[in-house]
């Protein structure tokens, strides 16, 4: 009789790109809807414009690289790519910015470097640096939350806005927009006001800003979701949340009054966010177990380093930016033994 | 003369310093800002080419094999000093835009690789040319990515011409018009790895079909008049 023999692996998942694609779009859900509950409709369409011209300039240089356009669109991967830009952006930035970004983040940080896969840098976070350094006054323009503020744009409004830069009745943007709650804090700080007299202001919550705290929660809540299914694995947000709790923490002992207690900087910006969507990149991110220990430990820390003393208000991009170019080096040093090699020497 | 003709060709297109050997990419990336800055240091390094081309040259047979490197050091060193010297008398304004650049020309990789690769084994003549081309190669490279650094970034082309030309050409540029704010990323130094890199491809791409196209020709010509394979001419 004969028995037939099976090679490993024995259990099969239905793993691919398009489900770890699809399941990160569904685990930004929660934080999307709560962007637009305290921001407004901006959100949306931001998201819309960033979709569509994502999947249009991937469709035309896949045909241009003579490779197949169907499959690899259906792998869902600009669209992810998109999201995560166009949430990262204020909510009335004008159409074409958005649309300069993703063009970006697709065609020179993805595609120029081979396309999925190859890419060395985080597509998303590359174009928002891109416009972050090239239009500050358009990227620092953001909304008060929906609590703050007397002016709530409907989404006809809104879509004007984008696309004519022109605001409804009499109203100016400096009177719609204000500034980021990180870069209000920095702002004050420039005044020397301490921490507590900077609290004061109904601006802040119970720990960073209202509104932005509970967006804060709402992403990290999708994070869990993708912690349960596996799609990511808990070293990086771990490590990054305790690089930036244990650098913050260990400043804000030595002098709380000038720098915000630690709880401040989780909840703050794009920490989160961050955290558990961009960090997380599987394709920039270090891949050895040990590497992305060290890799998220090493992006909060710098987190901490450029929202402190450096000159920008949030830091989350140009973390990832820094260490994604780190990441390789990582992994060299951090290669897991393999089984049955001698721990040091090649035998 | 074919040999003449090879030069050049080499030194503008085949063998460019910037686009093809990536040489000398310090100034090409620093200074390659606006049109004119890339003009201007594109000029002062090309002039020191050609004279350390020349007397290295020159010097040739007299330069022991152990100490050629110090002494074209010294050769360059002495022609940067003077370039240096006469653009501070003579395009004061553009000498101090160009600052530190002047002086760093010394540490072209392409003008001491120039003296290693081919002055140093070629006559006066043909060592005299080998510099004009491949400094005019690099110039040409250095305006087309000031060029096109300058139109993204700050919606100006041949903004100050008057550096180098004097006053009466001061107005003589062209705007996309004060709307235009300009890709301020395109001045920093990433725009201009960006611009370099798309420039060498483009030039990847022309080589492509310069040579399809010859393949083509090649074949339709083969194939009436079989054994006659046209002679090139170069």
């Amino acid at each position: 009789m004969k028995f037939p023999v099976h090679t490993s692996p024995y259990g099969r998942l239905p793993n691919s790109v398009t489900r770890v694609m699809a399941e990160v779009l569904l685990a930004l859900v929660p934080g999307v809807v709560a962007l637009v509950w305290y921001f407004g409709w901006g959100v949306v369409i931001n998201i819309a414009i960033a979709g569509i011209t994502a999947v249009a300039a991937e469709a035309v240089i896949l045909r241009l690289r003579r490779r197949p356009v169907g499959r690899t669109l259906a792998d869902l991967s600009a669209l992810v790519t998109a999201v995560l830009l166009a949430i990262a952006l204020p909510p009335l930035l004008p159409w074409w910015l958005t649309v300069l970004g993703t063009l970006f983040a697709i065609v020179f940080v993805k595609h120029l470097y081979g396309g999925l896969g190859y890419n060395p840098f985080n597509p998303a976070m590359a174009a928002y640096v891109l416009l972050l350094i090239s239009f500050p006054v358009a990227m620092t323009r953001w909304l008060p939350p929906e609590m703050l503020t007397d002016v709530h744009l409907t989404f006809l409004q809104t879509l004007q806005a984008i696309f004519t830069g022109q605001l409804p009745g009499a109203l100016t943007w400096d009177a719609v927009t204000s500034a980021t709650p990180l870069d209000e804090m920095r702002t004050q700080l420039e005044f020397n006001r301490t921490i507590s007299e900077i609290r004061q202001s109904p601006l802040w919550g119970d720990f960073g800003a209202r509104g932005w705290e509970w967006v804060g929660n709402w992403f990290g809540l999708g994070g869990l979701f993708l912690l349960w299914r596996r799609v990511i694995g808990w070293q990086i947000p771990v490590a990054m949340l305790a690089g930036l709790l244990v650098t913050s923490g260990i400043f804000w002992l030595f002098d709380p009054e000038s720098i915000p207690f630690p709880g401040f900087h989780l909840f703050s910006g794009g920490t989160i966010l961050g955290a558990f969507f961009i960090a997380t990149d599987p394709v920039t991110a270090s891949t050895t177990p040990k590497g992305r220990l060290v890799y998220g430990f090493l992006i909060g820390v710098i987190v901490f380093i450029i929202r402190t003393w450096g000159g920008y208000p949030d830091a989350v991009a140009f973390a990832v930016l820094l260490m994604n170019m780190a990441a390789p080096t990582i992994d060299y040093y951090t290669r897991p033994r393999v089984f049955g090699e001698r721990e040091n020497g090649d035998g | 003369m074919s040999d003449y003709r090879r030069i050049i060709a080499d030194g503008l297109w085949t063998n460019n310093q910037a686009l093809v050997a990536l040489l000398g990419l310090c100034p090409l990336l620093a200074v390659s800002s606006t049109l004119v800055n890339g003009l201007g240091l594109g000029l002062a390094t090309t002039s020191v080419l050609v004279a350390s081309n020349v007397t290295v040259s020159f010097i040739r047979n007299w330069v022991r094999q152990e100490v050629r490197l110090p002494v074209f050091v010294l050769v360059i060193a002495s022609f940067v000093t003077a370039v240096e010297l006469a653009m501070n008398a003579w395009f004061h304004d553009l000498y101090k835009i160009l600052g530190i650049f002047i002086p760093l020309i010394v540490t072209n990789c392409t003008i001491v690789g120039r003296a290693e690769a081919f002055a140093s084994r070629n006559p006066v003549p043909a060592a005299a040319l080998d510099g004009l081309a491949m400094g005019l190669g690099f110039t040409l490279v250095l305006m087309v990515l000031g060029g096109l650094r300058e139109l993204v970034g700050q919606g100006t082309l041949l903004s100050g011409l008057h550096l180098m030309f004097g006053e009466n050409l001061r107005d003589f540029s062209f705007s996309l018009g004060s709307d235009y704010h300009g890709l301020i990323l395109a001045i920093l130094p990433p725009g201009a790895f960006f611009g370099l890199g798309l420039l060498i491809a483009l030039k990847y791409v022309i080589d492509r079909k310069i040579e399809q196209r010859a393949a083509r020709r090649n074949t339709e010509t083969e194939a009436p008049s079989g054994t006659a394979a046209p002679a090139a001419e170069g």
